[in-house]
């Protein structure tokens, strides 16, 4: 039993072991195998928070996988009449067997762990860490490049508040990256994040420009300037729609070269760039599954036999 | 001949000696010392001290104060001294100490932490990542803290 709650909870074998298994899992994932491995286990999938790909995906995985799922939106519950935190965990511990929990406020996902027995996911806890996306980018990288070791990697957007971006960048270090920061001055990365990025010894490079960054680019990981962490509207139409990608703007790249969104996009990859050979980020949204299949089963101490996907 | 006395010697309390110039009013913050209660506290500033130069020296009579209360001072004042006074006399000498976790010594003083929800029942807890130069992080949401923010949030 394994909560996930930052990056920092895998070990560098551990992440490779999940890419594995989540390799494994695609036939499943995809509907073209059954494999009942957490039939009895019910999911609890709490979302503070709007969601579509992370809540679908963890459904998807759970259900393919025989599994049930038990949702919360904090609309229409008892969250609603100003329950604590504290006390919604205490009830999913008794309802379901993991639980997977997107939260507005930050912290929310290892509090609830100390909160409950239960292993927990973190599903996105406001501008802190998504990993269970950052499992599934790793996995479409390594889909696309063979590996994970050594890139050169382009972060585009809303790096202060983009929780996938701290993740992510967390992550790839580890895997000695070269990193991009490319930011408007006002969404730089948080200076405690790029200090702990800096301390595995490898190359961060920050910048506001995205142009001049994508020749060099194995993989560009776009994101969108999210209007709802601004505590200031006025900062938001400041730099809305300050990075624009359209397919032309790929003539110089590299021919291996991906782009990559966690989505929703707003204007930031034109429409253009999705007939590219570059575009991966409607593949990396289905990868959500198999990754999250994998983590499931981690989490809840389910192996996965070798059987499966062989 | 040592300096003249500035301030008396006290018959019972705790004194907190070498804090760092200037740091003593802080200090006193962090003890919370100086609120709702009636002992006296003499407090000197900016005198000559042979270790640093410059201390302070804060004196509080007729209060021992407890390990967990000293342990706040690690975020502050890590090299100051405490002398326990009973009767004039030293009568013991307690350590300062960082562990490597304060719990419910401060809240975190980010604005979006699950944490800022008073009702919340969980522990405050902040981890230490390095003692110097001191790096604080909350447990829950890992934002960096500011002593100066974090003085103003202790509990």
């Amino acid at each position: 039993m394994s909560d996930l709650i930052t990056m920092d909870d895998l070990s560098n074998e551990e992440i490779l072991e999940i890419l594995d298994t989540a390799e494994r899992l695609v036939p499943v994932a995809k509907g073209d195998m059954y494999a009942p491995l957490l039939q009895g286990k019910v999911l609890g999938n709490l979302f503070f928070e709007n969601s579509t790909r992370t809540r679908m995906s963890f459904e998807s995985a759970m259900k393919r996988l025989g599994g049930e799922v038990v949702n919360l939106s904090s609309v229409g519950s008892s969250v609603a009449k100003g329950e604590t935190l504290y006390d919604t965990m205490q009830m999913v511990d008794g309802y379901s067997d993991i639980a997977v929990i997107r939260h507005p406020r930050q912290g929310a996902a290892q509090y609830s762990a100390d909160a409950i027995g239960i292993p927990v996911l973190n599903a996105g806890d406001g501008a802190g860490n998504h990993p269970t996306q950052t499992m599934l980018d790793l996995f479409t990288i390594r889909e696309s490049h063979g590996t994970i070791d050594g890139l050169n990697v382009v972060l585009v957007g809303d790096l202060r508040y983009g929780r996938t971006t701290h993740s992510l960048s967390h992550a790839l270090v580890r895997f000695g990256a070269k990193l991009t920061l490319v930011s408007p001055d006002s969404l730089r990365m948080p200076d405690e994040i790029v200090t702990d990025l800096k301390s595995h010894g490898s190359e961060v490079v920050e910048t506001e420009d995205m142009a001049g960054s994508i020749a060099e680019a194995d993989v560009i990981y776009m994101t969108r300037i999210q209007k709802e962490r601004f505590p200031d509207e006025d900062e938001y139409t400041k730099v809305a729609g300050i990075y624009k990608m359209t397919a032309d703007d790929l003539a110089g790249a590299k021919e291996e070269m991906i782009v990559m969104h966690p989505l929703p996009r707003v204007d930031e990859i034109d429409p253009s760039v999705d007939s590219t050979k570059h575009a991966k980020y409607f593949k990396q949204a289905f990868n959500g599954v198999p990754t999250r299949m994998a983590l499931l089963c981690r989490s809840l101490g389910v192996k996965v036999p070798k059987e499966v996907g062989q | 001949m040592s300096e003249m006395r500035r301030v008396t010697a006290i018959c019972n309390g705790t004194v907190v000696d070498h804090i760092p110039a200037g740091k003593a009013l802080q200090v006193m913050q962090m003890l919370r010392v100086d609120i709702g209660r009636s002992n006296p506290i003499s407090l000197v500033m900016n005198v000559p001290s042979g270790k640093a130069g410059r201390k302070d020296v804060l004196k509080i009579e007729d209060r021992e104060l407890t390990q967990e209360e000293l342990d706040r001072l690690a975020l502050i004042a890590p090299n100051a001294s405490v002398a326990i006074i009973r009767n004039y006399s030293v009568a013991e000498k307690r350590q300062i100490e960082l562990g490597s976790e304060l719990v419910n010594i401060a809240k975190c003083s980010f604005w979006n932490c699950i944490t800022q929800n008073s009702r919340e029942p969980l522990p405050h807890k902040l981890r230490v990542i390095s003692a110097d130069p001191l790096d604080l992080r909350c447990s829950y949401c890992g934002r960096s803290q500011s002593i100066e923010e974090l003085a103003k949030s202790i509990l």
